[in-house]
């Protein structure tokens, strides 16, 4: 059924935006925001970044290496970021991830 | 990351209102930024009777309705000046036989789209075409948590459990809930059971929203007004069930500002960050703004924009900012966190929308209205008088 509860994001997720969530660049305003239910929320440039790779086939570990390449930063320092704001938007019920199929 | 939307409604509870991203160095008039989300009540009727319902006693009858057409044409041009969100509410909103056809719109302009439903007149052929038409969100009223209760709230048999059908219709489809639960004397000792009824029905958010005295409720208050002590074991309730909740349910919670010694920053302040089209078109400040005479509300049939009516209406622009403020407002190192509280309250209370909130302590009619409010929720009126288009009917001496 529904998306998952309670996930615990690690280095292995896959995360993705639900379909309920969406990521939209406000032209009137001119920032990217998330929508979600009864909420408007404003993502930073680096969450903007993240949640554009979350595409529920690139896991947290993937990404932290993408980043790290592109800034040329400590890809550990990376990793605690974004593992931190994936899992507070996670809390929040604004992420879901795939899950391997058990039946 | 802030929540820029959070608290838009009478809620208050609002971590941040996110007004940095909406306010610019402009003239006054445009420096209240077009609203993110927008309160669309496409009709007065319901088949529900709630004794608190926050539509204004004088209901809008089915004739003057906005016909399909025009509210697609408010869709396309509020998704225009650049709201991000609809919640297409009521009356009940699904009593509109072309709500299909308004969230297919909604969805074509970019809106996202909200449902605010008693979901009694939903079948699961109607919801999943709502699915279709892009709807992103349905939110669901309990009056209970239990038919006993809940339909004598709702003045309508069976309701309950057609509304526990919906809500396992819409998780079944994917959609996030909402339950929303009215809160008052009469089901305040169910809070423990609807918080895990909630839970149960897998949804994603519980608003537990206290009354708010204005209107129908107002009417009603001997009969639904909370005690003390019964107020003090809902914040205790919710504040352990937030905790063990996390990542499970969010919940909200609305205070109920009888018994608050600050009031609420209702809607964010007048006119600054919401607005709502009424079934017959008038844009206002908030749903019970008509309940306020003397004031002269712009029609999206007029021949204004909705932006010029935002921006420049006297209605919105009459209790904007501070100017408009007398003592003890006007002096108050408060004034511009909680802009004087609710006016539709004010105006209710006191007769004056201009004068301070009686929920605030520092109003001279606090103390009389906090002790008249007590007495009565120790009274023993319980019965309702039932929201409908004929002024309302008294519950009969035996309920229901």
């Amino acid at each position: 059924m529904a998306a998952s509860r309670n996930i615990s994001v690690s280095e292995a997720s896959r995360p993705k935006l639900p379909r309920h969530t969406r990521l939209k660049f406000d032209e009137t305003r001119q920032v990217w925001v998330i929508l979600a239910p009864e909420r408007v929320l404003a993502p930073d440039e680096i969450a903007v970044e993240v949640l554009q790779l979350c595409d529920g086939a690139r896991s947290v570990g993937d990404m932290a290496d993408q980043l790290a390449a592109k800034y040329a930063a400590p890809r550990e320092a990376i990793l605690t970021d974004v593992i931190a704001m994936l899992q507070d938007l996670a809390d929040k019920g604004f992420l879901t991830e795939l899950r391997e199929k058990t039946s | 990351m802030s929540d820029i939307l959070a608290g838009s409604k009478t809620t208050g509870a609002a971590p941040s209102d996110g007004l940095a991203v909406l306010e610019s160095q402009r003239s006054t008039a445009e420096t209240f930024g077009i609203p993110l989300a927008v309160l669309a009540e496409l009709t007065h009727r319901c088949p529900l009777q709630c004794p608190y319902c926050s539509n204004p006693i004088e209901l809008d009858r089915a004739g003057r309705e906005l016909t399909t057409e025009e509210w697609k044409k408010v869709l396309s041009e509020l998704a225009e000046i650049g709201v991000l969100q609809i919640h297409f509410s009521g009356g009940e909103p699904t009593a509109r036989k072309d709500l299909v056809e308004l969230v297919q719109h909604a969805t074509d302009v970019g809106l996202y789209s909200n449902l605010i439903t008693s979901a009694v007149l939903l079948t699961k052929e109607r919801l999943s075409a709502l699915a279709d038409a892009g709807l992103c969100h349905v939110q669901i009223s309990f009056q209970g948590n239990e038919p006993m209760v809940a339909d004598r709230v709702a003045g309508l048999k069976n309701a309950h459990e057609k509304k526990i059908e919906a809500a396992k219709w819409t998780r079944e489809l994917d959609l996030p809930l909402t339950v929303n639960a009215v809160m008052h004397r009469q089901n305040l000792h169910q809070l423990s059971d609807i918080i895990q009824m909630a839970v149960d029905l897998d949804a994603d958010r519980l608003e537990v929203a206290n009354v708010q005295y204005y209107g129908w409720a107002l009417k009603n208050r001997a009969a639904l007004m909370p005690t003390i002590e019964q107020i003090e074991e809902t914040s205790r309730i919710v504040e352990e069930a937030a905790v063990r909740l996390k990542g499970i349910l969010a919940i909200d919670y609305v205070v109920p500002d009888y018994y608050a010694l600050r009031p609420k920053k209702c809607m964010g302040g007048w006119g600054r960050q919401f607005f709502n089209i009424s079934p017959a078109g008038k844009v206002l400040p908030c749903h019970a703004a008509e309940s306020i005479t003397g004031l002269d509300f712009e029609s999206v049939r007029s021949n204004h924009s909705i932006a010029w009516i935002w921006q420049n209406s006297d209605a919105f622009n009459r209790y904007r900012g501070i100017g408009w403020m007398k003592e003890p407002c006007k002096s108050c190192e408060f004034r511009e966190i909680d802009f004087g509280g609710c006016r539709c309250q004010a105006f209710a209370l006191t007769g004056d929308a201009a004068n301070t909130d009686p929920a605030c302590a520092l109003s001279p009619l606090h103390e009389t209205i906090f002790k008249q409010a007590e007495r009565e929720a120790e009274g023993e009126t319980n019965r309702f008088l039932y929201r409908n288009f004929a002024g309302g009917t008294l519950e009969s001496e035996n309920g229901a």
